[in-house]
């Protein structure tokens, strides 16, 4: 039995394809994929993400809990509403789960975590917090929903839908976040968009989701979500990066504080490992489109290497593929490599990511 | 679904039409086209190349998904939709307009072995269960 979130019904009433998306049945698309990524680099679109799960954590001194949870340094939050992007590793310093911390309070911490790794992550939060901090209370919050309205025009249909949102949320920089009554506001995103994901009570997003509609936001589905945040740069767990790979080898060593003091799980691990590994951009110079799984033969003083395609597609904004590529360290940008795609080596060429921000390419 | 009643059709999802000089013309289903989702790329065969019935012979692909195209029956490739490599959406736009490719056959009883429109909706719905 699929998994549905409360605007199962809403989706299938606006004609969309459902697909069985880790076990969650989700809108693929309303009709095309394609209109819909380009109607959110362009206007305004919304995305139903209430499969994610959000996590409250209550009680004293959250933070130094989250200290040595997570890898990004929850230290950085010093203003409430602050959001921070970060990676839980294990003790191996693989990547357990990506996900945002809010810093609500110095006792009410929020995550908002994959919906695929939901269960392990409650799990091994829990767990660590048995061990270290076992008077914090820890809540999933399957009774909140979450859409994300994201594009140049999605903060405006958003403040002509919520009275007196644009008041508290119009000063919001990125990764920061305001609460209204029911609904939590931020302005953070997984499509290289401005715009908001907001999260609210189970038992209102249907009428939300109404409302947004007639203000003019298009309804956007996960094979949208997926090239816009390809396009955008941003990893996706289980394809880009999981418990097998690290932080330095998934594009994600930014968000790694190894300059503080503290420790943190994994930690150790990442120090001593030797990054063998880089996550990289792919633009395919040849026809075709790049798929993920395909291999990357890489030429780097003159050793002939091997990658792998983590997550490859046709670009809309682009009109041309692209992939992003777990392959070996030392092969640069601007080097030229190989996909084999069905008989044949298409050339490929190594870029920096994103490919693409705020409606504008950058390659 | 639209399945129009003058062509014949592969369990594969592609159609084909005889032509009255004897050649026929392949594209893929309404169907085919509709579990694929918007194109993005095409890639036809060859002129000149001799496919063999179900030879996989063309690859259309989606945002979605890579799907191969089978010859239908065997045959010459005689002239191929190259509109298409720039415009893959017309598959999408009239999957019977927009055909990819004809072959002049090698043996025309082979035609006999395709499903007509009234056998290719059984197999829809027998596949939708």
């Amino acid at each position: 039995m699929l998994k549905m979130t409360p605007l199962n019904a809403t989706h299938r009433a606006m004609h969309a394809k459902m697909v069985d998306f880790g076990g969650w049945d989700m809108p693929l698309h309303y009709g095309s994929q394609l209109d819909e990524h380009h109607h959110v680099r362009r206007d305004a679109g919304m995305f139903d993400v209430s499969h994610m799960l959000v996590v409250d954590i209550h009680g004293e001194n959250v933070r130094g809990f989250l200290r040595g949870l997570v890898a990004n340094n929850v230290d950085k939050l010093t203003l409430p509403g602050k959001a921070l992007y970060t990676c839980m590793l294990n003790p191996e310093g693989g990547i357990i789960d990506d996900l945002i911390v809010y810093f609500l309070s110095e006792s009410w911490f929020r995550l908002v975590v994959n919906a695929g790794t939901a269960d392990k992550d409650i799990a091994w939060i829990t767990s660590q917090a048995n061990r270290d901090a076992p008077h914090l209370t820890i809540t999933p919050r399957r009774d909140l929903a979450m859409i994300a309205v994201q594009g140049p025009n999605a903060r405006t249909k958003v403040w002509n839908v919520i009275t007196g949102a644009q008041a508290i949320s119009e000063n919001l920089k990125p990764f920061q976040s305001a609460t209204l009554d029911s609904y939590f506001i931020a302005r953070t995103g997984y499509t290289g968009e401005d715009g908001f994901e907001i999260i609210l009570p189970a038992d209102d997003v249907v009428d939300f989701w109404q409302k947004l509609h007639t203000a003019g936001v298009a309804p956007a589905g996960l094979g949208a979500r997926d090239t816009l945040r390809l396009e955008a740069g941003m990893n996706l767990y289980g394809q880009d990066m999981d418990e097998t790979s690290n932080p330095f080898e998934s594009g994600l060593g930014w968000t790694v504080d190894l300059k503080s003091e503290r420790d943190f799980i994994g930690k150790q691990a990442l120090q001593q490992a030797p990054v063998k590994q880089q996550l990289v951009g792919l633009v395919l110079l040849d026809k075709g489109v790049l798929r993920n799984h395909q291999k990357v033969i890489t030429q780097h003083e003159g050793i002939t290497g091997e990658g792998e395609i983590t997550s490859g597609g046709f670009s809309p904004t682009l009109n041309q593929s692209i992939a992003l590529a777990r392959i070996p360290a030392g092969v640069a940008i601007g080097d030229q490599v190989h996909v084999v795609v069905r008989d044949r080596q298409l050339a490929a060429k190594v870029v920096k990511y994103p490919f693409v921000r705020n409606g504008q390419a950058l390659i | 679904m639209s399945i129009p009643a003058e062509l014949k059709y592969a369990k594969s999802h592609e159609w084909v039409k005889a032509e009255a000089d004897g050649t026929v013309t392949i594209g893929i289903t309404q169907h085919a086209q509709e579990l694929l989702g918007d194109m993005v790329f095409v890639e036809l065969p060859e002129i000149g190349r001799n496919l063999a019935q179900k030879e996989e012979c063309a690859v259309v692909e989606s945002v979605k998904a890579a799907s191969d195209v089978y010859a239908p029956i065997s045959g010459e490739v005689i002239a191929v939709n190259s509109e298409l490599e720039a415009t893959p959406e017309k598959i999408n736009q009239d999957p019977y307009v927009a055909w990819l490719f004809k072959l002049k056959p090698a043996d025309a009883s082979e035609l006999d072995s395709l499903l007509d429109a009234e056998g290719y909706g059984q197999l829809l719905e027998s596949e939708e269960h």
